[in-house]
């Protein structure tokens, strides 16, 4: 179908900080015991994906989560790995990339993204209106844990930091506006042109860029190269070509008047504008149509192109794996209610949800739990809404209720644990609460104590 | 149109049966035309010669759809079956044939090197990117997707990887070593196995992959644990093989017939298994179009759209015509054949014949099983039908000595003649014969929205004649709004009015012109829903009815109403009004039992309401219309 994949792998975010290190980078973070880049990347296999091209940040990451890849999908797909600069943002990334990207439309997914929308709904949006940019919307998650008031303020604090500013033309189809980051604080500026060409336009506020962009590739290489100053897909690239669609001054005009002129060497140029207006006659105008024409009705030279979206259906499950509360809500999710997306992925068999690995007596896992393979667990210990790694030593008379329990962690006689984030090769002793709280790699904590919504994490040394 | 009824003769039942257009039609068909039709047309024995002719020997030539070739599906049964027994056989045999020896080699072998490749490469190509840092970036390789040679040119499709790769080295082995005993038992046993596939099925395919399975676990039992992730996978892929290839040969065996009746409820079943776009069928039907397919709107593009990537033999193009098909962004019959000859022309340039096979053959498949898709998505034109009778023909007459890429070239350039001649061309030989139908002070007269008209009216406005323009138009697609807005930005005059006060302005009109999805046989006009209602109120005001048609949209068909053969469109655009959500009147009503929706796209106006139909070969009554299909078909099939 003439795309190429370039997956946005990332590397050490910042936003996870107490989760993910050195040896353990972001994309292969633990979702349900598998590491989130498996998710896109499965995702992208079921879809016949199967040329994909994994960006990440830093050379070492780099080797981590190649040979990662090597051992997962060795033989399912191929896969090429490329190493960015650390904080050379998304654009920068693509822009380090863009001599090996050919293809006529290029597919950005975004390696955190944890969804069942099926990517071949973008392209094929894309495609149809033959557009410069599309992005894909999804409504904003439900954060937050069900059941536990505790956390609900916090909560709310960070979802506002997610929430885009997007407008959309009333057949919902056109991006006309997006604020993102720091700009939704300030005042919302519209182009009038657009404002002028289209209407009626539609703000809102409950709509999240997903971060898979299909991406015209001529456009994107000439932004990129013209305008090298921008960082980032979401908050550069994606406004300016939202901002500049009605005038398009260098991009897309060229491109696609060159290939058809190559294309049709045999009819004359006369018959080619005969044609293309008997096209043009008889589908529907986009605003875009109506704004390059000047009122005497002859076609102005103004270049357009278009910015679409595609709308992820409420029913579809797309989340972005990009704070400590995404992550604990993916974790719950996926185990939960949206546990189709883990049903025949598992790259290994013993990923499956509640095999009872060693339980003790009286020992209770609730519904929506995973256990990994090998962990034993002593008695009159309660699981409730958690994932536990593998090999994990559980003591008695613990209580695990909505966290994450990564691999090889040994938790002491008489824990609790409640809404946190325990990271692997973690030592928890006796006694120990934690409430809401992130436990970094490798951390000792000692017997007795007790933690609130604080992060724990070995000194870096 | 019941007064009309009791008046005309011909209510033949024999005429009728010509409606529903069996193949096998009788010849008598044109002896029961109206006579002064013969009248007109001298030689009228001839056409309906040739018209039978034409039936019986392109089964492929109707308007609307190709029927595919008929015996590929078997033939690629037959291959899987031979191809899954094989290794089966080979295994029941002797150890002189090698099979599973080879086969156990096979997996370690194929997977050692890619993983030498990762284990090499990654390490070298990185000290390369971190020496440069600048943002050019080297690309690793670190997954490869690890498939013997065989796959990636494969012609005639093997169900499995493996036993396609050994396929040929053993057949040969036996050829020379097997006695003749030996070969008697493998025949047997092949064809033991050959009906054991047959039994299964359409599920041939998936049983062929399980048979695959069973002889790859086979050995990997015996391998060492690793190879057992890597078995695994591969029989991933090939099953993911076999599972696209499969729906493309069904698809071009059984595409759905267009004139299928779809109030028989088996053969809609059995076209749904087969379809790409996943079509849910509205309940409630009005009854008298139950033959014809109705779906819920807005489901299939979703769907559709879900599978992008996955439909791997639909070329770009053509998927993306068919999503504005689908979508309604291309409409009209002129539009949507260009569109359609557009794809499929870089589908051509594309298209590289597999080996073993002929491009004749296989180009015509490909091309049938495009437009089978394109019929899923929206109901062939006449005019896209006829368009696709003749690319077809261009095929077949392709002579056999040509290489590839001159027949690609041939075939391209016949395209663009086509789209030339029959389009272009003709639309500026239509206007130069209507102008001269346009005086002074005339008041023009036009329904929805119809390129030729247009063309029409603005070049006689370049002319400066003096006129004034109505357009009528209709909800619910409006499609006269953007004729009035392009009319109005080059200074016509122009007056805009609904359908449903046709009979108030057409006191005041002098002429109307019309455009036409297609002309009948027998004269009829089928066009957009409406035409006929304006056609029949300016009969009664005595005013001419112009209707302007592009030859190569003429069909031999036969049709007395607009029931037998018509499209149904979303029923929901008649239920809302956009933009007026106030009007929801029918909210909650819409499946309720004894409501029925009737979004009729097409109907047919009578021959008696039309003055004259302006074509390319010059303005002519509508009873020689018969003469114009002729000798299209003449100059364009058979030459």
């Amino acid at each position: 179908m003439d795309f190429q994949v370039v997956v946005l792998a990332g590397g050490s975010s910042k936003n996870l900080t107490p989760l993910v290190s050195k040896e353990l980078p972001k994309p292969l973070l633990p979702v349900a015991n598998r590491p989130v880049l498996s998710y896109v990347l499965h995702q992208l296999e079921q879809n016949n994906l199967k040329d994909l091209i994994v960006v990440v940040e830093g050379e070492d990451t780099a080797l981590v989560v190649g040979a990662w890849i090597s051992g997962t999908f060795i033989d399912r797909l191929h896969v090429e790995i490329a190493a960015v600069p650390e904080d050379i943002g998304t654009a920068g990334a693509i822009r380090a990339i863009s001599h090996h990207l050919t293809a006529k439309d290029i597919l950005v997914v975004s390696g955190d993204l944890v969804s069942d929308v099926p990517p071949g709904a973008v392209a094929a949006t894309h495609r149809r209106h033959d557009a410069a940019v599309t992005a894909m919307l999804s409504s904003i998650p439900v954060s937050g844990p069900l059941d536990s008031g505790s956390s609900g303020g916090k909560d709310k604090a960070k979802k506002l930091g997610r929430y885009n500013i997007i407008g959309l033309d009333p057949g919902k189809q056109f991006l006309l506006h997006i604020a993102t980051g720091a700009e939704i604080e300030k005042d919302a500026r519209l182009p009038k042109r657009i404002l002028r060409a289209v209407g009626q336009m539609e703000i809102r506020s409950d709509l999240m860029d997903a971060h898979m962009y299909a991406f015209k590739r001529s456009v994107l290489q000439e932004v990129l190269d013209l305008k090298d100053t921008f960082q980032s897909l979401k908050e550069d690239v994606l406004p300016y070509l939202v901002r500049s669609q009605l005038k398009s001054e260098a991009l897309s005009n060229r491109t696609p008047q060159g290939e058809e002129n190559g294309n049709e060497k045999v009819t004359s140029q006369n018959n080619q504008v005969f044609v293309s207006r008997i096209l043009a006659n008889s589908s529907t105008p986009s605003f875009h149509d109506h704004s390059s024409e000047n009122p005497d009705g002859s076609a102005s030279t103004r270049k357009t192109h278009k910015c679409c979206v595609y709308i992820a259906s409420s029913g579809s499950y797309c989340v972005r794996l990009n704070s400590i509360q995404a992550f604990m809500d993916i974790n719950r999710d996926v185990t939960g209610e949206a546990d189709h997306l883990l049903t025949g992925t598992s790259s290994d068999p013993n990923n499956n949800i509640g095999p009872s690995p060693k339980l003790g007596t009286k020992t209770t896992v609730g519904p929506h739990c995973m256990l990994g393979e090998g962990s034993e667990i002593g008695d009159k210990c309660q699981v409730k809404r958690s994932v536990i790694g593998r090999h994990c030593r559980i003591g008695s008379h613990v209580k695990v209720v909505n966290s994450v329990v990564m691999n090889h962690v040994t938790i002491g006689d008489g824990c609790i644990i409640q809404g946190s984030v325990v990271c692997s090769n973690v030592q928890l002793q006796e006694r120990v609460v934690l409430k809401d709280c992130q436990v970094g790699a490798g951390f000792v904590v000692t017997a007795g104590s007790e933690y609130k919504a604080e992060s724990l994490a070995r000194k870096e040394k | 149109m019941d007064p009309r009824r009791s008046a005309r003769t011909v209510s033949d039942p024999k005429v009728r049966q010509v409606g529903f257009f069996t193949p096998a039609a009788p010849p008598e068909r044109s002896c029961s035309d109206p006579p002064r039709q013969q009248d007109l047309i001298q030689p009228q024995s001839p056409s309906s010669t040739q018209v039978n002719d034409h039936f019986r020997s392109g089964d492929s030539l109707s308007p609307v759809m190709i029927p595919p070739p008929p015996h590929h599906h078997s033939d690629t049964l037959h291959r899987t079956a031979l191809q899954v027994t094989s290794p089966k056989t080979a295994f029941s045999y002797s150890a002189r044939t090698v099979t599973i020896p080879t086969e156990n080699d096979d997996v370690p072998s194929s997977l050692s090197p890619s993983r030498k490749v990762v284990a090499v490469k990654s390490p070298s190509s990185y000290p390369g990117v971190r020496a440069s840092s600048v943002p050019a970036s080297e690309l690793t390789t670190v997954s490869v997707v690890n498939l013997p040679p065989g796959i990636s040119e494969k012609a005639g499709g093997g169900a499995s990887v493996e036993v396609q790769n050994d396929r040929p080295v053993r057949s040969k082995s036996l050829k020379e070593k097997t006695s003749k005993a030996e070969r008697r038992a493998m025949q047997e046993a092949q064809r033991a196995a050959k009906a054991a596939a047959k039994a299964e099925g359409t599920k041939a395919s998936s049983a062929a992959t399980k048979v695959v399975t069973s002889a790859n676990t086979k050995p990997s039992k015996a391998a060492k644990p690793s190879s057992q992730k890597n078995d695994g996978s591969q029989f991933a892929a090939s099953e993911k093989k076999v599972g696209d290839r499969a729906p493309e040969k069904d698809r071009k065996k059984d595409a759905p017939h267009p004139r299928m009746q779809y109030d028989d409820t088996s053969r809609v079943e059995k076209a749904k298994k087969r379809a790409v776009v996943k079509q849910t069928e509205v309940r409630n039907r009005v009854e008298l179009f139950r033959h014809l397919p109705q779906y819920e709107h807005g489901t299939q593009l979703p769907d559709l759209e879900t599978k992008f990537f996955e439909l791997d033999p639909m070329h770009p193009a053509v998927y993306k015509v068919g999503l504005q098909y689908l979508s309604g962004d291309i409409r009209g019959g002129n539009a949507r054949c260009i569109a359609m000859f557009q794809a499929f022309k870089e589908a051509i340039k594309d298209y590289s014949t597999p080996p073993e096979k002929t491009l004749i053959r296989d180009l015509t498949a490909r091309i049938s099983s495009y437009v089978s898709f394109l019929i899923e998505c929206r109901p062939l034109s006449v005019s896209m039908g006829n368009a696709i009778k003749f690319l077809k023909n261009q095929i077949a007459k392709l002579p056999l000595a040509l290489s590839e890429s001159e027949a690609k070239a041939t075939l391209v350039s016949d395209i663009d003649r086509f789209i030339n001649e029959k389009i272009i061309v003709a639309e500026k030989v239509i206007v130069k014969h209507a102008v001269t139908k346009i005086r002074d002070g005339d008041v023009l007269l036009t329904y929805g929205a119809s390129s030729a008209v247009e063309m029409i009216l603005l070049h006689a406005h370049e002319l400066g004649k003096q006129f004034r323009v109505v357009v009528v138009d209709s909800r619910p697609k409006l499609e006269g709004q953007l004729l009035l807005r392009r009319l109005v930005r080059k200074g016509l005059s122009c007056t805009y009015t609904h359908v449903n006060a046709v009979s108030c302005i057409m006191q005041e009109v002098t002429r109307v012109f019309l455009g036409a999805s297609s002309v009948l046989s027998n004269g009829t006009v089928y066009s957009r829903v409406g035409t006929a209602c304006v056609a029949m109120v300016a009969h009664a005001f005595r005013v001419p009815v112009l209707v302007c048609c592009e030859a190569y949209k003429f069909h031999e068909r036969v049709q007395l109403d607009s029931i037998c053969f018509n499209e149904l469109g979303n029923p929901d655009a008649i239920s809302k009004v956009h933009g007026r959500e106030d009007i929801n009147y029918l909210d909650g009503f819409v499946n309720r039992e004894n409501l029925q929706l009737l979004n009729l796209v097409y109907d047919a106006t009578p021959s008696d309401y039309v003055s004259m139909i302006i074509t390319d070969y010059g303005m002519i009554p509508p009873t020689s219309v018969p003469v114009i299909v002729r000798e299209y078909r003449r100059e364009h099939l058979w030459s």
